[in-house]
């Protein structure tokens, strides 16, 4: 494989639903919630994926990497196909990619503490290491993620939502993974704790060299950590490129109105997306 | 991560330092200390525990055997003299000796069958309602069919095979009582499944069994706990009505039902044979209920 080959490559993937209608004769629609994607990640790249609530960002990032069943197309990791793997190769592929979550505290296991929590990544991958040595990899990851050693032995309803975040990203990264899918990692948490833990994530993408795969609904988040950027609109990709690129000079009607929906500090520059609103609201007026 | 075992010595070291870390609060923890705050509860675990305590150790002290026969006292109210402190039975045997082995028999009978329903029911509900699909249903279907059928009959079947032999009767009453613990914990599973926590620990590579059993099972401690407090004097119950029909426990041996049943026979020529198991029986289901009730409270999932 060589240097510039991406290390995941999306095609045509297609994730549908079928919806009972009920009736006595298991009547189903079919929700169409990912369409034909495709696209490429490189290593050590992030690349940003937003679309407002319900288009299909969560479905897509858990078909990828096969949590959810695709219908159709291929996920190609290193050259071979996720959709395809044997549950071993599976179970090898969950070491390389890991996950953090939308909410902190519910992806974390209330009877668990930090310690299980961060190491059970490493205890299921690697079997042959030591408690002891567990323990200490744990620790030296909560103080990477800004979190006291202390801690280890306090359960998650004793942290705050930044923290267990922190947690999240640790028991992310235990493992080495070559890519993390960071589903709405930042949503939940307050604007002042996101900006950390945005700043925590580049951070430690600088010193391990993962890829990141980062959905948001929020343009503004992503612009700040992506590289590339893919809009997203009822499934479909309807717009990838560079992130200041797609920022600055969005193509599509949607993506210009996913920016202009973005409220910003300078008065003057709200002053202009107020205008873009209006005029998009005119527009739609005039073509219904 | 190999080569790093040679690190063991500094590994150690610092680990001693992190087994000092302080010690987080369990939800477990915080539960318990809920329970303790609730008046209630703490009277019944003490009844409990004191109605426990001396029924196993208290026979060893006392003047007559369960099945001891005193041949100048039959049918006679309490005596002091005689170390009958609640009277004999038409037998001569000492009502308080048959008491206190009536009530080891119907706790130990109810602590057997309760354990295995929970074991089993735990097990199957979290399984069925984990793995989901046809699995779930063919597991619930058959869960239907056992409701289906009537108790007495495996009851009767349990004898034939078992003989009279009230633990091993007991062990199979278990088996029969996981059926609504088993609907109970599937049903939990399901919605418990959903959480992102199960998602997170799939994304990680967990097994299903480890997932199961590591991150399933130990967040149902609440309705499981609860559950089982119920079972526990619903045992008692079914035990009598079964001793009743004269397929529990079998004489010399006796249990809380047995007492009671043969008491109520005699209660106005004999009342000391009725009052003590009965005041005993009403006691425990009086603690157990109001235990289970405190334990519901402790355990509420919305004070999380
Ligand atoms: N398991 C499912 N069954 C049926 N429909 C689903 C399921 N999961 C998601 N959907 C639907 O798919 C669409 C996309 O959902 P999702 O991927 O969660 O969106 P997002 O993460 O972008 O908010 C939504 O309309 C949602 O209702
Ligand atoms: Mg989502």
């Amino acid at each position: 494989m060589s240097e510039n080959e991406p290390i995941l490559k999306v095609r045509n993937l297609s994730v549908h639903f079928n919806i009972p209608t009920g009736g006595i004769f298991g009547g189903h629609a079919v929700l169409k919630a990912v369409k034909d994607v495709s696209f490429d990640l490189h290593a050590g790249e992030t690349l940003g994926i937003v679309g407002e609530s319900g288009c299909g960002k969560s479905t897509l990032s858990r078909a990828i990497i096969r949590l959810i069943h695709a219908t159709g197309g291929e996920s190609m990791w290193m050259g071979k196909d996720i959709l395809k793997m044997s549950p071993k190769e599976l179970i090898a592929l969950r070491k390389d990619i890991q996950m953090i979550f939308q909410d902190p505290l519910a992806s974390l296991n209330p009877r668990m503490t930090a310690a299980q929590i961060i190491g059970e990544p490493l205890q299921i991958h690697y079997p042959e290491v030591s408690k002891a040595e567990r323990t200490a990899r744990v620790a030296e990851m909560m103080a990477k993620v800004g979190l006291t050693p202390e801690m280890i032995n306090k359960y998650p309803h004793e942290f705050s939502g930044g923290q267990c975040q922190r947690i999240g990203i640790a028991r992310a990264l235990i493992t080495r993974p070559k890519l993390i899918v960071c589903d709405e990692a930042v949503s939940a948490l307050d604007v002042s704790v996101q900006a950390q833990v945005i700043n925590l994530l580049m951070d430690l993408q600088k010193e391990f060299g993962v890829s990141l795969l980062f959905i948001a609904h929020d343009i503004a988040v992503v612009r700040h950590i992506a590289q590339r950027i893919m809009v997203l609109y009822f499934g479909e990709v309807v717009e990838i490129g560079e992130s200041e690129q797609v920022v600055m000079d969005p193509q599509h009607d949607y993506t210009k109105k996913l920016i202009a929906s973005v409220p910003v500090p300078d008065p003057k520059e709200e002053m202009r997306r107020r205008e873009v609103r209006r005029k998009l609201r005119r527009e739609a007026a005039a073509a219904a | 991560m190999a080569g790093l075992t040679s690190r063991d010595a500094i590994l150690t070291e610092y680990n001693q330092q992190l087994l000092n870390a302080p010690k987080g609060r369990s939800l477990a923890q915080d539960a318990v200390r809920r329970l303790v705050a609730n008046k209630a509860a703490v009277f019944s675990i003490f009844l409990l525990v004191t109605i426990l305590l001396v029924v196993f150790i208290a026979p060893y002290f006392l003047p007559w055997g369960y099945s001891q026969v005193d041949w100048a006292n039959i049918r006679k109210p309490p005596n002091f003299e005689a170390g009958h402190f609640m009277g004999t039975d038409q037998n001569g045997r000492d009502m308080l000796a048959r008491t206190m082995q009536g009530t080891q028999m119907s706790l130990v009978v109810a602590g057997v069958a309760t354990l295995v329903s929970v074991v089993i029911g735990v097990s199957y509900g979290a399984i069925a309602g984990y793995f989901g699909g046809r699995i779930d249903a063919v597991m619930m279907r058959f869960v239907d069919i056992m409701y289906a059928l009537p108790y007495i009959l495996f009851v009767i079947i349990l004898v034939v095979i078992f003989g009279r032999n009230p633990i091993l009767l007991f062990v199979g009453i278990g088996c029969l009582e996981w059926l609504t613990m088993a609907r109970i914990v599937r049903g939990q599973t399901l919605s418990l499944k959903e959480r992102e926590f199960v998602e997170a620990a799939r994304a990680s590579g967990a097994s299903p069994w480890s997932i199961i059993f590591r991150h399933i099972v130990p967040n149902l401690t609440g309705p499981v706990v609860i559950y089982a407090t119920l079972t526990i004097p619903e045992i008692i119950i079914t035990e009598s009505f079964l001793s009743y029909l004269g397929l529990g426990v079998q004489e010399p041996q006796t249990s809380l039902g047995t007492l009671i049943s043969q008491g109520s026979e005699v209660a106005v020529a004999l009342p000391w044979m009725l009052l003590g198991p009965a005041v005993i029986l009403v006691a425990m289901l009086i603690a157990f209920t109001y235990l289970g009730d405190g334990l519901r409270d402790a355990l509420d999932p919305k004070d999380r």
